[in-house]
This record gives structure tokens, sequence and C-alpha cells, in this order.
């Protein structure tokens, strides 16, 4: 019954599913089993490239929940992916220990640097996987719990909730660019060694962290889906296209709005977390307001409101992106505005939208 | 100013403060002891400066079919904002019953309490099924959480082919709304305000862009609503409000003009002269 409603009638995104765990088995078996020589082995840079990918696609995903669903835009969800990459760093600093510059013990290689004398509270507790990983859905889900609650209560709705949420994302940049914040500053948190005692640098570790974003994608792709698929998803749609009647109707659409907010923003953070061992960095770049833009856009390319065009839309721009900027690197800004025009005018519902069969007339 | 009356209304002595009371109780019926069902009590509302209610008094009855008529700008839409919680009142209060004040209430609060309202234009949910739409509007649990695991009982089911049939969509069932011809669109908003068990149906002119024949089919609708609701209508169609009309009050200027059975108004030299006049 419930994988009937979950995947009945969602061939796309039951081919996304497959080859997503079609990943999941290749590409560890074509990077750690076959040789080097061998036509079919995966080098581990194109490993760590396709994880990152991954979690860029669990982000896209996290954004169209949202924005395909109940139309809320956000364009600022790289503030909840920060924030989940920075709780992850600080855990990943944290096990550093005395194999930093300085051979401090207690302290990280940038507060010896700044002459802190004790650890600041707000990183106590990072040195334990666990706390890390609760604080990478708790921080995110706060953040937008609280901000939410702010904005949707007074019906901050279209525009006007996309330019707070870019002055939301603008506004932690700056703060976290400041050496005072006590997370880096501008350099960020980098150079780790250890994830649960394994090495990052290690391919099997590689490897594996690809295993996990892939499968943890599998997991949120699944979850969204309940979510649209359930009566609440439908209640998320009537609020999208006709928010007074879904009012009148005696639902509080500022609640629907904020759990799913809160949700989606959990689902950045996680994607955040998983990101920053595989890119072995994390600094206030990533809430740069463009950056956030950036993602809206790889939702709009793959096509709003399907769930899996998202992933899709996530892995064909990063992956233009990859291959404009090492084979043509003047050119990549223009041709990356050059798909955009050609998407908005000639694909309106993204690529998605070119297999998609009209299904909203003809039912009848 | 408001900051003020916020802080007077709390300290009032006569009243336990109001985040202490408890949400009123919708579960019990609404207390028509006294036959009227909705008053509307000096009610003005103003937009910068424009007074689209001015003193506005209403008083409907349990049961009836009212219409209200008056030309543009004459605060039909306003009073029915105020009634359903979208627009505060700067002056005046709204009882629904006896007991219960209506201003105090959200939106959602006077949904679910059994006040229905059809918008102008027909409002439903595009992208769902008729039978989704229905689904939606139906009275239930409407908490966030409830409605991630909420599956459909076999009542509930035959609830939604009972309003199907009323409002004859049963062959639509499975089609998208926005689908729909603009009659059959009317006709589902109608059928969503049934499914919320409503005492009162707040509908803004029902027949607007409809032909001949769905006007009439809509006109049986909703006398035969009549009576088990209360059904307030405001409409332009003269010939359609002649057809249905009990008892007519006409706004005009953000208050009532005159009120009383259809061949009283038309006699009304004050009203021809504001209303139908132009029309006639």
């Amino acid at each position: 019954m419930l994988t009937r409603r979950l995947f009945l009638s969602d061939w796309g995104g039951m081919t996304v599913l497959v080859l997503l765990l079609a990943m999941v088995v290749l590409v560890p078996y074509a990077n750690l089993v076959l040789p080097p020589e061998s036509p079919w082995h995966l080098s581990t840079y194109w490993v760590a490239l396709l994880g990152k990918f991954l979690t860029f696609a669990l982000l896209a995903l996290a954004i169209d929940l949202i924005w395909g669903y109940a139309g809320i835009l956000s364009l600022g969800h790289g503030a909840f992916f920060g924030l989940g990459g920075y709780a992850m760093g600080m855990y990943l600093t944290r096990q550093i220990g005395d194999r930093g510059v300085y051979g401090n013990p207690e302290l990280p290689d940038f507060m010896v640097f700044l002459s802190y004398e004790s650890l600041p509270w707000y990183w106590w507790g990072f040195d334990m996987f666990w706390f890390a990983m609760l604080m990478v859905v708790l921080v995110p889900g706060l953040l937008a719990l609280v901000f939410g609650w702010l904005a949707f209560r007074s019906r901050v709705t279209g525009v006007y909730f996309a330019i707070i949420t870019q002055a939301l994302v603008f506004a932690l940049m700056l703060a976290f660019f400041r050496n005072e914040m006590g997370f880096g500053g501008n350099n960020g948190l980098t150079d780790f060694k250890d994830i649960i005692g394994f090495s990052v640098q290690a391919r099997e570790t590689r490897v594996a962290l690809f295993a996990v974003s892939a499968l943890v994608l599998i997991a949120a792709y699944i979850a969204a889906r309940y979510i649209v698929t359930s009566r609440f998803g439908r209640v998320l749609i009537a609020v999208r296209d006709a928010e007074s009647r879904a009012r009148f109707s005696g639902y509080r659409v500022e609640h629907y709005k904020l759990w799913l907010f809160v949700f989606s923003a959990m689902l950045a953070g996680i994607a955040g977390a998983l990101y920053v061992p595989q890119v072995g960095i994390i600094n206030p770049g990533e809430f740069s307001p463009l950056r956030s833009i950036e993602a809206v856009l790889w939702v709009a390319v793959g096509g709003r409101g399907s769930l899996f065009g998202a992933i899709i839309g996530a892995f064909a721009v990063n992956g233009a992106k990859t291959w404009f900027t090492t084979a043509y690197p003047m050119v990549w800004l223009f041709a990356l505005g050059a798909l955009f025009v050609l998407v908005t005018v000639f694909l309106p519902r993204g690529l998605v939208g070119i297999f998609r069969r009209r299904r909203r007339e003809g039912d009848a | 100013m408001s900051a003020l009356r916020n802080v007077q209304t709390t300290m009032r002595r006569d009243r336990v403060f109001g985040f202490l009371q408890p949400e009123p109780d919708f579960a019990l019926p609404v207390d028509t002891s006294h036959g009227t069902i909705l008053y509307v009590d000096d009610v003005s509302v103003r937009f910068d400066g424009f007074l689209a209610l001015n003193k506005l008094n209403l008083s409907i009855d349990q049961g009836e079919l009212r219409c209200i008529i008056g030309p543009n700008g004459a605060g039909k839409t306003t009073m029915m904002d105020v009634i359903t919680g979208k627009t505060r009142p700067d002056a005046g209060r709204v009882f629904f019953g006896q007991d219960i004040d209506l201003l105090n209430l959200d939106e959602y609060q006077i949904a679910r309490g059994g006040i229905g309202r059809k918008f102008q234009k027909p409002t439903v949910f595009e992208a769902l099924s008729v039978f989704d739409n229905l689904e939606l509007s139906m009275a239930s649990d409407k908490g966030a959480w409830k409605t991630l695991f909420h599956l459909l009982t076999p009542e509930q089911h035959t609830r939604i082919d009972e309003v199907l049939q009323i409002v004859g969509l049963e062959d639509q069932r499975a089609r998208m709304a926005g689908a729909l011809s603009h009659g059959q669109k009317q006709w589902l908003e109608i059928g969503m305000l049934l499914m919320q068990n409503p005492r009162v149906l707040l509908v803004d002119e029902p027949v607007a862009g409809m032909t001949g024949d769905e006007t009439e089919r809509t006109a049986e609708l909703l006398v035969s609503l009549a009576g088990g609701h209360t059904v307030i209508v405001v409409e332009h169609d003269m010939a359609f409000v002649r057809s249905i009309a009990r008892r007519v009050t006409v706004l005009h200027q953000g208050s009532v003009l005159a009120e009383g059975s259809m061949n009283q108004i038309q006699s009304d030299p004050k009203v021809v002269e504001v209303y139908l006049g132009e029309e006639a």
C-alpha cells in the first residue's frame, strides 16, 4: 500500500533511485576493485567529485521540497547547508588534536594563532561524533524554526521572503568572516585528518563517504516523497496555489509552511555535513548569496516540483560546470547564462519537462 | 493606539486574560436559542480614510437564506472579510450564536467553527483532483502532524461521494480541478464548503459567469441548502436574487440602506435611487 503510494506513477523518481543504487555499487567497485590500467577504472578524484555532486543534489532536493510544493522560494538555503557544514567541520577540526602546526592538543591552530586561552563554550562537545551529528540537524533546524516562525506568522511570502532569506545568508557570511566569531574567520576550517578514526584522505574513506552520501540522498528522497504524497503534501499544493482558500478551509497555513521549512533546512544541513569531509574545507564562502541562488537554479534547470528533477538538475549543472571550467574556463559564465536563458525560454518545466507527459489534460 | 487598546483589553478586570481562556469549543452546538446565528453589531472598517463599512448592523437567523445586494463599493466583500476574520474592524463586534465573539478568532478557527466562505472568483485547488479538493476541505483534524499520517476512512469516503452527488460532479471526481469549466468550479467550491459541515455559508457571487441553465441549478442547490444551513448570498444578478430571495438586505456606502422582502425592496424609493434605478 505504502510502496504503491510512494512509487506508483513516479517512474522518473524510480529511474533516478535505481541509478543512484547502481552508483553505490559500481563506483566503489570501479575505484577499489578494478586495477588502474582498466578502462573502467574510476579515479579517486572522480569519486570525490561525484560525492560532492550528491551532496549538492541533496541540497537541491531540500529546496525543491519547499519551492516546488509549497511555493516558498528560499534564496538563502546556503545558510543551512553552511551551518551543517560548519558543525561537521568543527568535529573534524577537533579530531586533528595535537597534529596541528602548533601541536596544541586543546586548541585548533587558528585559536592558538589568535591567542585564545581556552576553547569557547560553543565548541564544547564537538569532539564527540554523535554530538556533532546532532548539531548538524539541530542548528539549521532551530534557525529555520525561529526565522520561519517570524516570517510565516507575519505572512511574508513570495519575493519578500526570498529577499529576507538573502539577507539571512549574507548576514551569516559577514558574521563568519569575523575572526572574533571563533570559527576560523576568512580561512574557515580545514586541514582535516580523521573522521570517526579513518583518515579523510584515504581512498577507502572517500569511497565510503560517497556511498553514505548516495544512501542518505536515497533516504531523503523517499522521505520527501512520503511527505508530498500524504495529505500533508496535498495541503502544501493547496497552499501554494490558493493560500487564502486553504486558510478559509480551516488550515493553519503558517504551521504547514514552518514544519516543511524546518525539515528542508535539516536536509540542507545534512548535505553540508556530507559535503565538508569530501572537499576538505568549510569557509564563509559557502554563505555567499550567489551560492544559494545557484542552488535554486539547479532546481529550476532540473524541473521544479518533481523532486527527482532537482537531483537531475544538480548533476547536470554541476557536471557542465566541471567540464566547462576545465575545458573552457573563460566560457563557463557565458555558458551558464545561456543555459538558464535556454531553459527558461524553451523548457519552462525544466529538463524533466522534456520527458514528462502533459498530465493535467486528459485524465478525465 | 492599537498597542494601548491591546493593553486595555488584556487588563480588563471583568475577564480572565485572553491567553488563559480556553479556545472556544465549536464541537458544542452554537447557541442559537434566540434564533440568531450571526449578529454584526455597529461594525466600521476604514481603509486609508475611506470608510468601507460604516456602523453596519446585521442580524441573520438560523437557517435563513439571505441575499445581500448593493452597488460596487457598498462594502459587501469587506463585510465577508470581517465575518471570516480576514479583516479586523476598527469598531464594532461580530457574534456567532449568542456568545462566540468572532473578532477574537483567526481565520482557521472561524472556518473550523462552522463558517464557510465561497470567494467571488471561484477558488479551488487547481493542481489537485476534484476528489482531493473535497477531501482537503473535509471537517477533520487539520493539524500538520495529523495530516502527515492520515488515511481516509470509509465514512469519510462516503461523505465525499455524497457531496459529489449534491453538486453534480460525480463523473468529474478524478479530473484536475483546473480543467473544470467555470460553472463546475463554482459548484466544486460550494461542495468544498459543504465538506466543512458549516453552520453558515457565505457565498460571494455564485452565478457570476454562469449560463442560464447553470444559474437555475445553482439556485435550486442554494435553496435546498437553506434550512439545514444558514446561507448568505452576495449577488449582482437581480433575476437570480429574485428567484431565490426571501429576505434581502441592501447595502450602500458601508451601511444597511433597506431590508425586507424583494417586493418591499423594489418599491423602496431610496433603493430605487441608488441601485435598482440604474439597472431598470
